[in-house]
This record gives structure tokens, sequence and C-alpha cells, in this order.
């Protein structure tokens, strides 16, 4: 068989702004695995079959250590810094993962968030009412879809209401890609500080939160400040921009599929908005640049032989859309039954917020477009900006009118 | 259906709570699955199947 071979990332095609890659899309048909070539020159494997990419991720044998030769790194910075980073959730494989990981979930429980929804409920009416009090157009992205997810993890880590403005400002400044790499830098400085000084001060005074609960830690000995407000500022970043990018450009997939918006502004079926949520996480993918693996033992998949020591690349969105698990998948379909979507990844390693995310989309889709029925697009489609560079797709603004 | 889950391979993503409460459970402490019911009903096989199939751990075993 000849080998597949494509450069990656690749570009999406012009006018289809939801729509993998159709590069990445056309090898997908041919075979489950192929071979992808990255910035560097170098060449992995490129898995794209929805059940290829379930078995490598959840494969024990498959592993996240970035600092193993041959690792396919994101980017020439990713690739320079890696003796420079710390152990995290994200270059570990268990056990020190497990580790890592348990000390990251309490608030993210079921339950933790259920409790959490009447909190979000309230943020989504307050930036409704300030957006609809100002005036129009204005831009989605800052009137509500990036400060509603700030201000849902300043309440879940604990950080006091007065220091909400200060956390706002340097969480949006740390992601900004308009800020300068310094500027980036100094926010990200910021807010580290401040959450090694909130975490110190609760070691001594208890309160509520995350921070309250991994101060206990610190003061029984299983982790140190450090760990812990380098832990704190990866559940800020991670997820901020992430909800921010699916509440905007959602809302604009929505808006071009006036049919799938009355769904959620019409249903007060909380089972409907569930599902409808998951399609959302399906159809719009936005973890678009590859989760990066490698191999330590040969893994026989798909006929083919990964062999140890051999980088994996896994495309999320190529899965959320292979026909044979999601007929028809360019059509966003709300009611369809999309629970296999690979959105949050797969694995040990899915995302640790996935709860919370759901919960502020299913709130914020069933309360934005009730509330305002009449909500329109207040640009021309093409001259929409679109995040094609991220790490995490969405719109740099959404224009809006009602 | 008999249901077992390995509390070891969890990662506490919280998804067979969403897919069927009567069934997992999770602990406070660290979101490690709790089963709540080794044996639950027919009405509730269908639910119990979707958990273990988003389970991203595989964690959940069913034995039919």
């Amino acid at each position: 068989m000849t080998e597949a071979l494509i450069e990656f990332p690749s570009a999406r095609a012009t006018g289809c702004p939801f729509a993998p890659p159709p590069d990445q899309r056309a090898v997908a048909a041919a075979r489950p695995l192929s071979k992808a070539r990255i910035w560097d020159g170098s060449t992995h494997w490129f898995v794209t079959g929805h059940a290829e990419q379930r078995a490598i991720l959840s494969d024990p044998r498959v592993s996240m250590d970035e600092k193993r030769p041959g690792f396919p790194h994101q980017n020439l910075n990713m690739a320079q810094t890696t003796d420079h980073r710390p152990p995290t959730i994200f270059n570990t494989d268990a056990p020190e993962h497990t580790r890592f990981r348990r000390l990251m979930t309490p608030p993210f429980t079921v339950k933790r968030v259920a409790a959490l929804r009447p909190g979000i409920q309230r943020y989504t009416d307050e930036l409704i009412d300030a957006m609809l009090a100002g005036p129009k157009p204005t831009d989605l992205v800052d009137a509500l879809a990036l400060p509603l997810p700030t201000l849902m993890i300043s309440e879940m880590l604990g950080v006091p209401y007065s220091d909400h403005e200060f956390f706002q400002l340097h969480a949006v400044v740390a992601v900004d890609r308009n800020a300068t790499a310094e500027e980036g830098a100094r926010s990200s400085a910021e807010l580290g500080g401040y959450l090694a000084q909130l975490i110190t001060e609760r070691v001594e005074t208890p309160g509520e939160g995350w921070v309250s609960d991994i101060a206990e830690k610190v003061r029984g000995g299983e982790v140190t400040v450090a760990e812990a407000a380098q832990m704190a500022v990866v559940l800020l970043i991670a997820g901020h921009e992430t909800s921010a990018n699916m509440i905007a450009l959602g809302t604009l997939a929505l808006l071009q599929n006036p049919e799938q918006l009355a769904v959620f502004r019409d249903s007060d079926d909380p089972r409907v908005t569930a599902d409808a949520v998951e399609e959302m996480l399906r159809y719009l993918s936005i973890a678009q640049h590859g989760l990066r693996r490698i191999a330590t033992e040969d893994i026989q998949i798909g006929g083919e032989v990964i062999r140890a020591g051999d980088g994996i690349i896994v495309p999320l969105p190529i899965a959320n859309w292979d026909p044979q698990v999601f007929p028809v998948p360019e059509r966003l379909d709300l009611h369809r039954q999309a629970r296999a979507h690979h959105a949050f990844g797969f694995g040990i390693h899915q995302c640790v917020g996935q709860q919370l995310a759901r919960a502020e989309l299913q709130i914020v889709y069933s309360t934005l477009y009730r509330r305002v029925p009449t909500l329109a697009l207040a640009t021309e489609l093409d001259q929409i900006e679109y995040k094609t560079d991220h790490f995490a797709y969405g719109v740099t603004a959404l224009p809006v009118t009602w | 259906m008999k249901v077992s889950i390995d509390q070891s391979r969890c990662v506490a993503a919280g998804s067979c709570v969403a897919a069927a409460a009567a069934v997992f459970d999770q602990r406070d402490e660290d979101g490690i699955v709790v089963l709540l019911n080794a044996s639950p009903p027919a009405d509730l096989a269908d639910d119990v199947r979707q958990a273990a199939a988003v389970c991203p751990a595989l964690a959940i075993t069913i034995e039919d």
C-alpha cells in the first residue's frame, strides 16, 4: 500500500469555516491511519479513524512524555522549552499523571458542577442585561463569550469577588493573540503570583473553592505551593478560551442554521439541550491541531504497526466527522446522538473541565437565543476572522445586533 | 446485567454519572467513580451501556 502523506496542520477550505480541512478528510476517507509531516520536517502517524483514535488514546503503550526523542512537538517553541517545563498533567503518564489529575478533579464532579448552575445562570443573565443596555452592534466575544467562563473559573477556584476585575483583566491578556509575547507572559506571571499568594493565605485561613481544597493538601505536605499555583493557572487558561470559543463560534454556526438555533430557543427539556450541546461539541471540534503522543512499544492497529518510538498525531475533528460514526457529518443536527464524539479527547488525558464546559454551554445557548430572539450577525460572513493558528479554533470577534 | 468498575483506572471525567446517575456516583474528595448498583434493572441498561461506551478510561465492564 502506498502511504498517504499530508502536511499538518493544513488549512480549512475557503467558505467552509466549520468543516475540518479537506485534505485531512480525504486521507481519512481512504484509510484510518496515514502519515503527516509537521513543522520540523519530521513524519508521524496520523490517526484519523474514530475507532482507531479511541484505541490509541486509551492505550497505556502510548505516552505523552514530550522528553522522549521523536516526540511530535506542536511547534519550535514547545520543542525548545521541553527541558524547562515542569511535570504537569499535560506531559506525564500514569502513575505520575494520576497524582496530578486527582488533585485537579474535585471541583469538576457532576455534583459540584450542578451546584454551580445557578451561578452560571445568574452571570449569563447579568452579562446579557449589560449587553442589551449598551450600544449595538456589539462584539459577543467581549460581551458574553469571554467574561462568562472567566467569572465561573474565578468562582470555582474561590477567587474573592473583590479580585475578579484584576483576575479577569490578566486572564484575558494571557490568552489574547493581539497582546505581545511580553504582555502575555507578564499577565501569566501576575496570575501565577496572585494564585500562589491566595493559596498561601488559604493554608492559614480556609475559604471556598478549589484553592482552599488544594491549600489543605499543601498543609498536609501532599503538594507544594508552586505546583498548586501552576495547576491553578492551567485550570484558568484551559477553561477560559475554549468555552469562549464554543460560545462565539457556536452562535455563528447557529445563526447560519436558524432551524437548529430554534432547538435551543424553544426546548424546555434538559435532555434535549444536553444532547444538542454534544452535537455542537462534535460539529465544531475546536481542539483543531491534533493531540501529540509517542509509542513506547510496538502497537498493531488498523492494519499497520506503530513501532516503539514512533510519533503519533491524533486530529480530533476528523474522528468527529467520521461518516461511519456520524452519518452526514457536515450537517449540524442537534437531535443527533453525538455523545461518542472526541471533542474533549479520549483516554486518561480527556478534558478535566468537561462537565463545567457542558453546563456553561447548555445554559448560555438556551438563555441567549431565548432572551435575544432577534439576535443577528452585524457583519458579512466573509469579514469574520478565525483563529486558524490557535490550538483552539474560534472567532476573534463576533459583531452582533438585535 | 452485571456492572463492575475499576477505580484505579478511573480519571474522574464524570461521564458515567452524566449518563446513568442511578448507577454511578463520584467520590467527593477526588471525583473517582463509585458503583451504586452492580445489578441495574433492565430499564437502565441502555444508559449503563452508554456510560461504559463514553468512559475515557475504559474503567466500566458490563456482563449481560
